[in-house]
């Protein structure tokens, strides 16, 4: 026996801004941990926090959303190792840290390229801006575990979104890592919740969820047939994207375009 | 009447609620859509012909020009009560409009014929000039024997908002004119909005003008359909209001037939039929006379006219 | 004073102006007994066949064919074949078909309003003065953008997409066949398109369009049919669905392409809130809210069907609305000065009967001018609810028909609850005199389209589309070329 005895982390549920365990009680080992194991319940309270934090994160300046984004980066650098044993090493953790400042500094940009006035025939002014979408449901990849998540997160959050993801289901905890990192610093809460658990239980829950204005399927290999048929109850607009990409049009892919006329007159 | 509260800052009048007739506003781009819509109207045939006659009845046929003389008074005249000498049918003119020297050879050549005679004033076309001048300018007129007075606002006041004193003038002017209706022209194309259009209309209404008119016809830019149409829907709230019924005169600039009916079928679709009477509205127009009679013959004989067949009085 | 002089004195005026009928001559349009299908640049003939008529008059105006199954497939494969060359082409002359299809719509523009009156109903002055100058402008836009591509989408390499199907609503039948192939066509894809069930004719007669043109066979076909056409489409070979119509239809369309990977664009139902605040402009107001809902008899899916008053302005926007709705001309489709034209179908006439019913049912008042309907044929007479509560099915549903709904608000915070409260987020429209109010509430109503002080606008320039389950995808502008590009 030498030195003490380390304290082990809970790894838990990221929900509005708290780390709940699953209200089932249930856990599920992944990469030798108890990790929690959502149930639809806990998806159910996930939307619901994603809902009531949205429109606030989206009436924030594109500025003030962007040095929130770039102080997830920084709170990510200052965990570096710990994230490293999480995932695939270092490099991962780089890229994925390097992928928040990407965005971060996106956000006051998109209106200037993907909206701009419309020169219609008569005397109106006429412009499109875009928009969030609402709230996003994640099914993030498997692989790789911190930067498949944050590649797909990130996109949704730049334009004003709020995001309920499912995890890595085999390697959850940088994912947890990556909430506790979020925790500190200044995203409000219920902007990112993050779920760990079984795909294939969760994301249904997600596709069919009548609150949720989009679904990302980047992760759902083989329920994608499944989650598709169940977004069009609501109409959700589905996205399926690349695990590892960095893009203004991840970014499009959750925006909606709204165009505004108004007469021109004295 | 509610009292004034002591409170309230100048400019403030109890109630504050929002109700008709309240200043309002009017969008350009809206209303001119609406005046170019009902100008598509197809007006044809038996509804044609019934309009042109409507509009030659409703003519104050005009000439207001320094060269104007006792002669060419009465030419306008003998056109006046009988615009097609060769069609007994054809009605005549509501009235012809003069400067006041020339009401009197005016008043002589129509005695009897049941036209009206219109007289400008109040230093017409301006307005610039003292208001006693003005309400002597009125007086005189009457007195010569004017059935109507056309009096121009004092767009100058108005522009620098003193509104008071342009409705001050009016309400003078019409005391002066006695038993004589009075028109008030805004002189539209001065007053640079529609927003100012529409303001000006309710304040010459409030003060007691039987007419709201649009123009001198001195000025390019006259009477235009989007004008009429924010000026009769001023109308109609002030006839919602006080079931008080206003008339309309557009004036200047209505030249064919074609363009007269789309007055008319503008005042039909905002005003209702009652407003379709030479009592309640007038075209002031010179040239539009010979054009009706044109299209009224064509109506007739099928065949498309020249000018040569029409005097040009 | 002459004895002549004397007789001319003023005789009492006639009373009473009615405009006489100025109907529109329908000698420009030569329709054929029977229509085939338009595939391959030919027109192949089909086993079944059904009557389009005209819904002024349930006249039979001709025999349409009844695309089977077989039918769509060999559509789908003639159009994969022609989508090799096509595809190829270089975009500057893809562009120039494009400008010919333009130039030919203007120039047969008459011929195209009247048909379109006499199959759909609409009144002659719409399909004349919005529906044909929109469709020629939508291809003359699009096809500006063939050789432009890359300017249109920073950083990325735009590729056509293959097969577009495209499924096309009755509302607008020439109108949203441009707005569908269009984009398509510049962006390198050919196309299959199915029009609406009750409304064939214009399509049919665009085919004579494209011969004009000398459009390559196969790059746009043509096949009509029933809703079974369309579900054939939707499960052939194709490499994008567009579909625009009914929610209802929408989400089967969106369900049977799940895990397809087939690309899919939207565009549904709406129940716009069109809100007036009390310093509004208030005629021009009140011309909106007219425009808004009976333009077209309502079969709009932008329409503004639920009007949100503020309760201090609320006497005088219905006393107006009133007064100007007795004032709208119902009746011939083809009479220049109808205003309000015939409802497409019996079908959807009894399905604004059904819901006018509930609204009665339900305890709203019921407010309908005056006016003469024509015997025959599909009429439903402009109408408006007041004392409508935001549970009633008529606040709720998408009547497509020329019903308004009127509700009443408070506050900009309560007009904007009350306007997101729906499923749908299509349009919306605000009259208010105050800029930064306008702003304010475009910034919070969840909706594609704000139109301000204004309303039921288009233009190709101007992207429209939905959120929520009015669907997705925009079409015009140039974000109307993106659903028709992959971007690998």
């Amino acid at each position: 026996m030498s030195g003490r005895l380390p304290v082990k982390k809970t790894y838990k549920l990221y929900i509005g801004g708290a780390f709940p365990r699953s209200e089932s009680g249930r856990t599920y080992e992944a990469q030798d941990q108890n990790v929690a194991r959502a149930s639809r319940k806990d998806v159910r309270d996930a939307v619901q926090a994603a809902r009531g934090a949205q429109p606030k994160w989206a009436a924030a300046t594109a500025y003030n959303r962007g040095q929130v984004l770039y102080r997830i980066a920084e709170m990510m650098e200052a965990r570096v190792p710990e994230f490293a044993e999480l995932c695939s090493g270092k490099d991962e953790v780089h890229r994925a840290i390097d992928r928040w400042v990407w965005y971060a500094g996106f956000a006051d940009k998109l209106s200037q390229v993907l909206g701009g006035t419309n020169p219609v025939a008569g005397p109106y002014f006429n412009f499109t801006i875009p928009e969030p979408t609402g709230v996003v449901a994640t099914i993030a990849p498997d692989e790789p575990p911190l930067l498949g998540l944050v590649s797909r997160i990130a996109p949704v959050l730049t334009g004003g979104n709020a995001v309920v993801a499912l995890a890595s289901e085999t390697q959850p905890l940088a994912a947890i890592e990556l909430a506790e990192a979020i925790a500190t610093s200044d995203v409000p809460g219920g902007v990112v919740n993050l779920l760990t658990g079984h795909r294939a239980e969760l994301a249904p829950w997600l596709a069919s969820h009548m609150d949720v204005n989009a679904i990302d399927v980047t992760g759902a290999d083989g329920l994608r047939a499944e989650l598709e048929t169940a977004a069009a109850e609501n109409v959700k607009r589905v996205v399926s994207g690349k695990p590892d990409s960095q893009s203004l049009y991840e970014i499009s892919a959750f925006l909606e375009l709204k165009t505004v006329w108004h007469p021109i007159g004295v | 009447m509610m009292a004034q509260a002591p409170v309230l800052p100048r400019g403030f009048e109890l109630p504050l609620k929002q109700r008709l007739p309240r200043i309002g506003s009017i969008d350009q781009v809206a209303v001119e859509q609406r005046a170019a819509e009902l100008a598509k109207r197809s007006i044809k045939k038996d509804a044609k012909v019934w309009a042109l006659e409507l509009a030659l009845r409703c003519c104050d046929l005009t000439t207001l020009e320094g060269q104007d003389t006792p002669g060419k008074v009465a030419a306008l005249c003998s056109k006046a009560i009988r615009p097609d000498p060769s069609d007994p049918n054809v009605p005549s003119v509501a009235a012809v409009c003069v400067y006041p020297n020339l009401i009197t050879p005016a008043k002589e050549r129509l005695a009897g014929s049941g036209v009206k005679v219109a007289s400008v004033a109040t230093y017409f076309p301006s307005g610039q000039a003292p208001l006693d001048v003005k309400l002597r300018d009125v007086e005189d007129a009457v007195a010569m024997g004017a059935d109507e007075i056309d009096m121009v606002i004092d767009r100058g006041a108005f522009l620098s908002g003193r509104y008071a004193k342009v409705f001050d003038e009016i309400v003078k002017v019409k005391e002066a004119c006695g038993a004589a209706h009075l028109k008030v022209i805004l002189e539209v194309a001065e007053l640079g909005t529609y927003d100012n259009v529409r303001r000006a209309s309710l304040l010459a209404m409030a003060a007691g003008g039987d007419f709201i008119k649009t123009s001198t016809g001195k000025l390019p830019g006259a009477a235009t359909l989007p004008v009429q149409l924010v000026m009769l829907e001023a109308i109609r709230d002030v006839h919602a209001e006080t079931g008080r019924k206003v008339g309309m005169k557009p004036a200047g600039g209505i030249r064919t037939s074609k363009n007269a009916i789309q007055y008319l079928v503008q005042v039909h679709e905002t005003l209702g039929p009652d407003w379709l009477t030479p009592d309640l509205y007038r075209i002031g127009a010179s040239s539009l006379v010979n054009d009706i009679l044109m299209q009224l013959r064509k109506e007739k004989t099928g065949a498309y006219q020249s000018k040569d067949y029409f005097t040009n009085d | 004073m002459t004895e002549l002089d004397k007789r001319q004195d003023r005789s009492p005026v006639p009373q009473g102006w009615t405009y006489a009928p100025a109907p529109e001559s329908t000698d420009v349009v030569r329709l054929q007994d029977r229509y085939g299908l338009y595939i391959g640049g030919e027109w192949l003939a089909a086993k079944e066949h059904f009557t389009t008529i005209s819904p002024r008059d349930e006249a039979p105006l001709a025999e349409v064919a009844q695309a089977s199954e077989a039918d769509v497939h060999k559509a789908v494969a003639v159009a994969r074949d022609a989508f090799q060359s096509w595809s190829k082409l270089p975009g500057s002359e893809r562009a120039k078909y494009m400008f010919r299809i333009a130039r030919i719509l203007a120039e047969r523009s008459r011929e195209f309003a009247v048909l379109e009156s006499l199959n759909g109903g609409k009144p002659i002055k719409e399909s004349r003065d919005v529906d044909l100058p929109l469709a020629a402008a939508h291809f003359f836009y699009y096809a500006g953008w063939a050789d432009k591509l890359e300017y249109a989408f920073p950083n990325r390499t735009p590729k056509a997409l293959g097969v577009a199907g495209q499924i096309i609503p009755w509302n607008f039948p020439l109108l949203m066949l441009s707005w569908k192939i269009a984009p398509a066509l510049a962006a390198g894809n050919t196309v299959v398109l199915k029009p609406a069930e009750t409304t064939p004719l214009t399509a049919l007669l665009f085919c004579d369009v494209l011969r004009q043109a000398e459009l390559p066979p196969g790059v746009v076909n043509i096949v009509t049919g029933d809703g079974s056409t369309g579900a054939a489409l939707v499960d052939a070979d194709v490499d994008k669905i567009a579909f625009t119509g009914s929610t209802e239809v929408g989400k089967a369309i969106q369900r049977r392409l799940a895990g397809t990977g087939k690309k899919l664009t939207l565009e549904l139902g709406g129940k716009a809130a069109n809100i007036v605040f009390d310093d509004c402009a208030i005629d021009q107001a009140v011309e909106g809210i007219v425009n808004g809902i009976y333009f077209n008899q309502g079969h709009v899916c932008c329409a503004g069907s639920r009007l949100l008053v503020q309760e201090s302005i609320y006497e005088p926007v219905v006393e107006k609305l009133k007064q100007r709705m007795a004032t709208l001309r119902v009746g011939d489709p083809l009479d220049k000065n109808t205003d309000v034209g015939a409802i497409n179908s019996r079908e959807q006439l009894e399905r604004i009967e059904e819901l006018v019913a509930a609204g009665k049912e339900e305890g709203a008042e019921i407010y309908q001018p005056p006016c003469k309907l024509p015997e025959k044929g599909y009429w439903f007479a402009p109408t408006v609810f007041t004392n409508v509560a935001q549970s009633y099915r008529i606040a709720q549903e998408e009547i497509f028909g020329p019903v308004l709904s009127v509700l009443t608000f408070r506050t900009p915070d309560e007009a904007v609850e009350k306007a997101n409260n729906t499923p749908y987020g299509l349009s919306a429209g605000v009259w208010t005199e105050k800029g930064s109010r306008i702003l304010w509430m475009a910034q919070h109503l969840r909706a594609g389209v704000v139109w301000a002080n204004t309303f039921n606008r288009f233009d190709p320039t101007s992207p429209f589309g939905g959120y929520k389950e009015s669907g997705f995808g925009r079409e015009g502008g140039l974000h109307g070329m993106e659903p028709y590009l992959d971007f690998e």
